[in-house]
């Protein structure tokens, strides 16, 4: 690439003044249906940040470079003939390397997968490229979806671009640092217990786990399949309403999907809060941290100025999230990694990280004949109060408001040899997994300049809401202008 | 000592939908160049997700109720976990706590002597790839074929009510005509569509006591390896007298999976009880479970045909035929509908004739052949077409099975056949023409017979037989050259 084209490229961008940290997808959409920026223009500017970014953050496992442009330039070729477009269209989003991309390199930052290609998309995938979204790449998480802060990488810790000297967050570490670092526009992501929501928080993102069978799973590579969530993270609310617009609905191939009755996400979504009951369950709230609670409860009060009825609820459950999931996720864990048997895919078990032993070896462990009955079986009937809790909270409110974090994004470290610290992490996420309801989590503010994020919990299915609650607060508090200083 | 064997079986039964059990990939792997019948989910590729085939579940069910088992409204799949390289997943899709179908049982007869056999349960699983050890280049190396990975794979387990090779083998091969009848799988044991694991144990019984002693021994050995009903009987003959002689001697039996070796003509250990798999089955997560309507079972039961027991006993009433025909002509549907359908076209309410023509010329033909009816063309009316040519004298006894031959092969109607094989029968008239000829010309044999030799008359029919080229009928060749010799 010359240096004149390069040259042309900044100019463009700057011409039109657009800061690619500012920029959202719904503005990039406009500006290239106006035909104000090509596709290719818009994708440059962005696989060029994203390389740059990537020696110092490691958003990135691979950059899909040539065939990110190839795609673009047949958006371009679409425009040009005045196809109508979907809005996403043109636009660069990053899959999390759990996403099967045929061809691409999928290795689900484990060195066992280092090599393999899959010879097929996942739903999502597809659904998205057939909407001519451009892939810009594959990013770093915890191997196999393993950990809650992307330490557990096997091709190294992604960094917090508020702080790279903190985590990202995880599992979706990668996802969330390439977003929050405008290497790209959105990228998907998967929350078994909080792998959306917890680097969302950590990077200033909106980050949905969308309701369980929303969106389809196939071909992405399973965690724990009883859990897996497909969402995505954006800057604003908006954006994401828009991602879910595609990604959302039944899908032949995922049995556990359900038809989506909401044909568009954005339509309603500044409908207000106005009289909608929110709910602050105390068992969050208790023994939170001092300056996260008062950040949370501003955002409430925010949301009770529009309108909003806030009242307190119980989740009685709550204190047994963490124990019950850390033993239905291993279980299930156990169960989907023994395909990585050493016969196929490359390498065998002796690539495993500690983190993926631990939990095979737990999983084995909890499903063994004689204790079955007093782990597994226990657990899931304690997620069957888990879920009760939830189903009568929202017989009283409309949507559950919540911290997503006990703590704000922690030295890169810091936890990293005391796992049972680190799924501590998970205290305030893995419930909504267990319970299968949608969570989006939005910015709440900073702390000493480090973002949080709260949580939307909703019914099953009630990612319209959702949208329409975290929509009402983003306009008040516009806390996604503040990007980081890179 | 006296020793009670204790057998019961567990049968695997490939179920023939077009589609495999979790994906679209045809299920029949059976000629197909390995790895041309596979797909993400049936080679287990990562985020690869089962999605269940309908069919495969109506054809289970469908069993199960002809089994007589309690029909399970609500169902799931379960996982197997273990690990074997033809086991793509690393686990196995089964069903554990909820088979489709429980408690059900099998009448067998042996010497007239019929007994229950209960079935524990029916279930649903998926095949799994079939390994292949080769040499190539000098290496020996073992090659996966996942073309049967996921085919749709039914195990029946009996409760271990048989006290026989004989009964066991009874028992398998009633299930293998139940399949049959119900079209859900050709069961065959050589193509490995049906697989027999029987397991036998030993419990003693005295003879002083009269009081039946009905607990079971504690341990069982497990049979593998067995491809076909004669080796199963082999093996399980072998397994009780391995066992007498080690209890005789006052040994314990060990617990243990035992293959067969036909070689040898022995079972062989293969894994002891220490080595025994913990599967650690829990819910397939992939798959939410399965509820059916009230009306589910009613409308799986108008879909399956009369079983081989009632069609055995509707034979025996309805049609004047020997009770071996009818065991021989209900042992296969396809067989007793080609009967019945025959019998129907022949109308002249002469069962028995039909009967035997299917019995002798037909079964006799496709054995030599080695084809199954529905391989063959042939249509029932044909048979019957075929009948009412004999009895109108147009063709004799012989010429028509000669024609039936002709008729078996290239499915083609009796009138088109005695065309293109130019047989016709000699009229009266022209074989009364021809006896004249033959007296004429074997004055010696005439005489003879005249004289008392009666092996003369059967020289001179042949003589008739031969010039008239098989053309004459021979009973009537018969009575008039007897007429002329009374002369």
């Amino acid at each position: 690439m010359t240096s004149k084209g390069n040259f042309r490229r900044r100019l463009t961008l700057y011409k039109l003044m657009i800061d690619p940290q500012k920029l959202t997808i719904q503005e990039a959409s406009e500006l290239i249906a106006e035909k104000k920026i090509s596709a290719v223009e818009l994708n440059q500017s962005f696989l060029e940040r994203a390389k740059k970014l990537n020696a110092k953050l490691n958003s990135f496992i691979t950059i899909c470079r040539d065939e990110a442009l190839k795609q673009a330039k047949k958006v371009d070729e679409l425009i040009a003939g005045n196809q109508s477009l979907n809005p996403l269209a043109g636009i660069p989003i990053a899959f999390k390397d759990l996403f099967s991309t045929k061809g691409i390199k999928t290795t689900a930052g484990s060195k066992v997968l280092e090599n393999y290609a899959p010879a097929y998309n996942a739903t999502v995938v597809k659904k998205l490229l057939d909407e001519n979204v451009i892939c810009i790449g594959k990013t770093n998480l915890d191997a196999w979806g393993h950990g809650s802060s992307g330490e557990n990488s096997d091709f190294g810790p992604t960094k917090n671009p508020y702080d790279s000297s903190k985590v990202a967050g995880g599992s979706s570490s990668g996802s969330a640092a390439a977003v929050a670092s405008a290497a790209c526009l959105a990228s998907t992501g998967t929350d078994t217990g909080g792998s959306i929501r917890l680097p969302s928080a950590f990077c200033n993102l909106v980050g949905l786990k969308p309701t369980y069978g929303l969106v389809s799973r196939s071909g992405i590579i399973a965690m724990a399949s009883s859990l897996d969530c497909i969402g995505h993270l954006t800057k604003t609310v908006y954006d994401n309403a828009l991602v879910l617009n595609t990604t959302a609905g039944k899908d032949f191939f995922d049995s556990t999907t359900q038809e989506n009755r909401v044909g568009d996400y954005t339509k309603n979504i500044n409908r207000g809060v106005k009289n909608l009951k929110i709910g602050l369950p105390k068992e969050y709230f208790g023994n939170l941290d001092k300056d996260i609670k008062e950040k949370t409860l501003a955002a409430v009060k925010t949301l009770e100025k529009l309108g909003a009825k806030i009242e307190e609820v119980s989740l009685p459950h709550t204190k047994y999230g963490v124990a019950t999931y850390y033993i239905i996720q291993p279980s299930e864990v156990s169960s989907n990694l023994a395909r990585y048997d050493g016969i196929r895919f490359g390498f065998g078990r002796e690539k495993f990280g500690s983190e993926a032993k631990r939990r095979i070896i737990l999983g084995t462990f909890t499903l063994s004949s004689g204790y079955y009955d007093a782990y597994y079986l226990k657990a899931m009937k304690v997620r069957r109060l888990i879920k009760e809790d939830f189903e009568k909270a929202f017989e009283k409110v409309d949507v559950i408001i919540c911290p997503t974090s006990p703590t704000l994004p922690f030295k890169i470290g810091e936890k990293s040899d005391d796992p049972l610290k680190m799924y501590l992490s998970d205290i305030f996420v893995v419930n909504q997994n267990l319970a299968g309801v949608p969570s989006l989590n939005v910015p709440c503010g900073f702390i000493n300049g480090l973002p949080l994020g709260m949580q939307i919990v909703g019914r099953h299915f009630s990612e319209e809401l959702l949208y329409q609650v975290g929509y009402a607060h983003e306009q008040e508090t516009k806390f996604y202008e503040r990007r980081p200083e890179l | 000592m006296n020793y009670e064997p204790v057998i019961g079986l567990e049968v695997h039964i490939e179920l023939e939908t077009k589609s495999k059990m979790f994906c679209r990939c045809s299920a029949d792997y059976f000629t197909a160049k390995p790895n041309t019948h596979t797909c993400p989910v049936c080679l287990g590729l990562p985020g690869a997700m089962p999605v269940a085939n309908k069919k495969a579940i109506e054809y289970a069910q469908k069993f199960g109720i002809a089994l007589g088992c309690h029909f399970l409204l609500k169902s799931k799949f379960d996982r197997k976990n273990y690990f074997y390289p033809d086991l793509a997943k690393g686990f196995q899709i089964s069903q554990y706590e909820m088979p489709f179908s429980q408690r059900g049982s099998l009448e067998i007869v042996i010497d007239d002597q019929s007994k229950k056999i209960g079935i524990t349960r029916a279930h649903l699983e998926e095949d799994t790839g079939k390994l292949t050890h080769a040499q190539i280049k000098g290496k020996k190396v073992t090659l996966i074929d996942f073309n049967r990975s996921g085919v749709p794979l039914l195990e029946i387990v009996s409760e271990p009510d048989m006290k026989s090779a004989l009964e066991a083998k009874a028992y398998a091969q009633k299930l293998q005509q139940i399949a049959r009848y119900l079209g859900v799988s050709n069961a065959d044991m050589e193509e490995g569509s049906m697989r027999i694991e029987p397991n036998v144990s030993l419990r003693r019984v005295s003879k002083s006591q009269s009081v039946k002693v009905s607990k079971l021994p504690d341990y069982k050995v497990e049979l593998k390896n067995i491809n076909s009903f004669r080796f199963a009987q082999k093996a399980i003959n072998f397994e009780i007298e391995r066992q007498s002689k080690l209890l005789d001697k006052g040994e314990r039996v060990s617990q243990e999976t035992r293959g067969w070796n036909e070689k040898e003509n022995k079972t062989v250990s293969q894994r002891s009880k220490e080595e025994a798999h913990d599967y650690r089955y829990f819910p397939e997560p992939d798959l939410p479970p399965l509820g059916f309507g009230s009306s589910r079972k009613a409308e799986i039961t108008k879909t399956i045909p009369e079983l081989p027991d009632k069609k055995f006993e509707r034979f025996k009433k309805q049609y004047d035929i020997n009770q071996d025909d009818v065991q021989i002509l209900t042992a296969d549907k396809k067989i007793a509908d080609f009967f019945e359908e025959a019998n129907e076209a022949y109308r002249k309410k002469d069962s028995k004739k039909v009967a035997n023509w299917i019995t002798g010329e037909l079964l006799r033909r496709l054995n030599e052949q080695g084809k199954s009816i529905s391989e063959i063309e042939l249509l029932p009316a044909s048979l019957a077409e075929l009948l009412y040519l004999i009895d109108k004298g147009d063709i004799t006894q012989n010429q028509a099975k000669e024609v039936f031959e002709q008729m078996i092969i290239t499915g083609k109607g009796a009138q088109l056949v005695i065309k293109t094989l130019g047989v016709q029968q000699m009229t009266q008239l022209d074989l009364q023409k021809l006896v004249d000829k033959i007296i004429a010309q074997n004055n010696k044999a005439v005489e003879d017979y005249k004289a008392g030799k009666v092996a003369s008359l059967g020289f001179l029919i042949g003589q008739i037989q031969r010039e008239a080229k098989g053309q004459a009928d021979a009973n009537l060749a018969k009575n008039l050259l007897l007429e002329k010799l009374k002369k």
